[in-house]
């Protein structure tokens, strides 16, 4: 049986995600990505012809704060879980544009 | 052989709006301040964290859609945009996608001869800026995240320029409009106001329309880069049509930097990759639901726009186009011009005085014309003083000067330092009189030699001023003097 997902969506998807895959991974996800995707097709048997659409699962709309400053971090604070840095910068790899930003 | 073409051109606009605090958080905003100092756990991107909606930020943005004559959406939502760069810490950013706050507005923008024009724009929707990628460090980058979640107004036009000019005044007056209602400073060189256009040309050959292929162009910090990145691109797409034909298709969009230093632009990335951003709506953030009541409240605080402020003061007041384009700028000195002028001062002089002292000295002192110092009530005063010739046209300038210094009224200003002009006719008569005694061969001159007459009269007039120390108001002198050598 083909998959749903076939192993180039898997890569597509593993790339725009940073993930690094083996071969086998990309079948095997390939293979369970499309058996998760048949289970929540069983959504599609539902009628939902006069069913508004949902955008949020709240019955809830808004929320809001007002525009008044908070204390934000200090800068040790905010740069406490940086694998490097500099100065008072995040130090990460030089950027090379790879068409995926916007 | 130079073929005919039409340069076709929409906008993707960003504008950051003056809230005091982020879009989601509530660090401040500080431009210019030390990097990753306004930060906190939302806007860090830390897990568990929670995002809540800045109201102000929405206000303002609604504000903005009306005044660019949107539709504002009664139900409005938030999405995720899925993507990966170091300086968007979540790794999505928070936009909307399918359910805008308003679309469907215009623009109406100068043009060269003096008509306007309607440009349409297509949606205006709300989201968070990412952080900075501030330098390089050889093979790493440096990245600010003070930035990170500025509400940023995005607006999107529909192609509707067809030259620089005209994307140069749609730019200036998107600025001047944010800047009215006070929802953005749009400084463009501090990235308050950044503008992409997507540029292409309609070339016409063997009564055939060929569409080049579309250029969209970023990295444009001032109004004169977008204007002749276009003029730029135009003979760039110009060239290459001559030279390989090359025509639109689906996918062939490339982007390009501008290049400031040597003026052109630098090809980017050729072939758009097809983006997927994965939207889906925010879990986090419940959507937005505007009624009447607030749509209305929120209407409520327009205030008349630079454009209809500027078409009054050519209708209303007589003024010039160009003066009144000058004069509405920016809302403080428009108003305080319409102020003054409605306390009974002459619309020119008013005019006059703002234009050529009072902007001068805002600029000096980095304020705007209102704040120097002067009550629209001195204004008046001391217009209304030079139109009834208590000082003269000079005097009121040098006046203006000292106002702004000491905050004095224009009268006691004027009365200190002697600048009142003598206006009565007594007193003006009897130097006359004395300096016509005194120079009978100019009088001569001026009376019967039609060679010296004007030359003779221009002396006499003269001495009558330096007699009065100056202070003679030299229309009655020349009215009473003229009298006199015609009698």
């Amino acid at each position: 049986m083909s998959n749903k997902i076939d192993e180039a969506q898997v890569q597509l998807v593993a790339k725009l995600s940073r993930l690094e895959l083996t071969e086998n991974e990309v079948s095997q996800f390939s293979t369970q990505l499309s058996a998760i995707f048949e289970y929540i097709e069983k959504l599609n048997e539902l009628d939902t012809d006069n069913v508004e659409p949902l955008a949020h699962c709240l019955p809830v709309h808004n929320i809001f704060r007002e525009d008044v400053p908070r204390p934000s971090l200090s800068n040790e604070m905010a740069l406490a879980n940086a694998p490097d840095r500099e100065d008072e910068y995040f130090k990460v790899p030089k950027i090379l544009d790879d068409n995926s930003g916007a | 052989m130079d073929l005919q073409y039409k340069i076709i051109v929409g906008l993707e606009i960003h504008v950051h709006l003056a809230t005091r605090t982020k879009i989601f958080c509530g660090c401040e905003l500080a431009y210019g301040d030390t990097a990753n100092t306004h930060t906190c756990p939302v806007c860090l991107g830390m897990p568990g964290s929670l995002p809540v909606m800045n109201k102000k930020a929405l206000e303002y943005s609604i504000l903005t859609g009306l005044a660019l004559n949107c539709k504002i959406a009664p139900f409005t939502k938030w999405d995720r945009k899925s993507y990966y760069y170091p300086d968007l810490p979540k790794n999505y950013q928070i936009s909307q996608y399918d359910l805008p706050f308003s679309e469907h507005g215009y623009i109406e923008i100068p043009l060269a001869d003096g008509t306007t024009k309607k440009i349409r724009i297509t949606r205006a929707h709300l989201e968070e800026d990412a952080g900075k990628n501030t330098h390089t460090l050889g093979n790493f980058s440096a990245i600010d995240l003070n930035r990170a979640g500025t509400p940023l107004l995005e607006i999107v036009t529909e192609p509707d320029m067809n030259s620089a000019e005209e994307v140069g005044a749609l730019a200036r007056e998107l600025q001047r409009i944010v800047r009215y209602l006070g929802v953005s400073e749009a400084d463009m060189q501090k990235g308050h106001m950044r503008f992409e256009p997507n540029i292409n040309l309609h070339i016409t050959r063997d009564g055939q329309i060929f569409k080049t292929p579309i250029s969209e162009v970023k990295n444009l910090n001032s109004f004169r880069a977008v204007e002749r990145s276009i003029a730029y691109e135009a003979r760039r797409q110009y060239q290459e049509f001559v030279e390989t034909g090359k025509t639109m298709q689906m996918g062939n969009k490339a982007t390009y930097g501008w290049d400031d230093d040597n003026q052109m632009t630098v090809l980017q990335r050729e072939k758009e990759e097809a983006h997927d951003y994965r939207y889906f709506p925010d879990p986090d953030l419940v959507p937005v639901k505007v009624d009447a009541d607030w749509l209305g409240e929120i209407k409520s605080r327009l205030c008349e726009l630079p454009s209809q402020m500027q078409q009054r003061f050519v209708s209303e007041y007589g003024l010039s186009n160009y003066d009144a384009g000058v004069l509405t700028a920016d809302r403080a000195t428009a108003g305080f011009f319409d102020k003054t002028v409605k306390l009974g001062a002459t619309v020119k002089r008013v005019c006059n005085l703002l234009t050529q002292t009072g902007l001068k000295l805002a600029k000096e002192k980095g304020v705007p014309v209102d704040q120097l110092n002067i009550t629209d009530e001195a204004l008046a005063d001391l217009a209304k003083m030079a139109d009834v010739g208590d000082v003269s046209a000079s005097a009121a300038t040098t006046i203006f000067e000292m106002m702004a210094e000491s905050g004095e009224n224009p009268k006691k200003i004027a009365e200190e330092k002697n600048l009142i002009q003598k206006s009565d006719s007594g007193e003006i008569e009897t130097l006359i009189d004395q300096v016509i005694a005194e120079n009978p061969k100019a009088v001569e001159d001026a009376k019967n030699n039609p060679k010296k007459a004007k030359k003779s009269a221009g002396f006499l007039m003269g001495q009558v001023m330096q007699k009065s120390k100056g202070q003679a108001n030299p229309k009655v002198v020349s009215q009473i003097l003229n009298k006199k050598l015609n009698a």
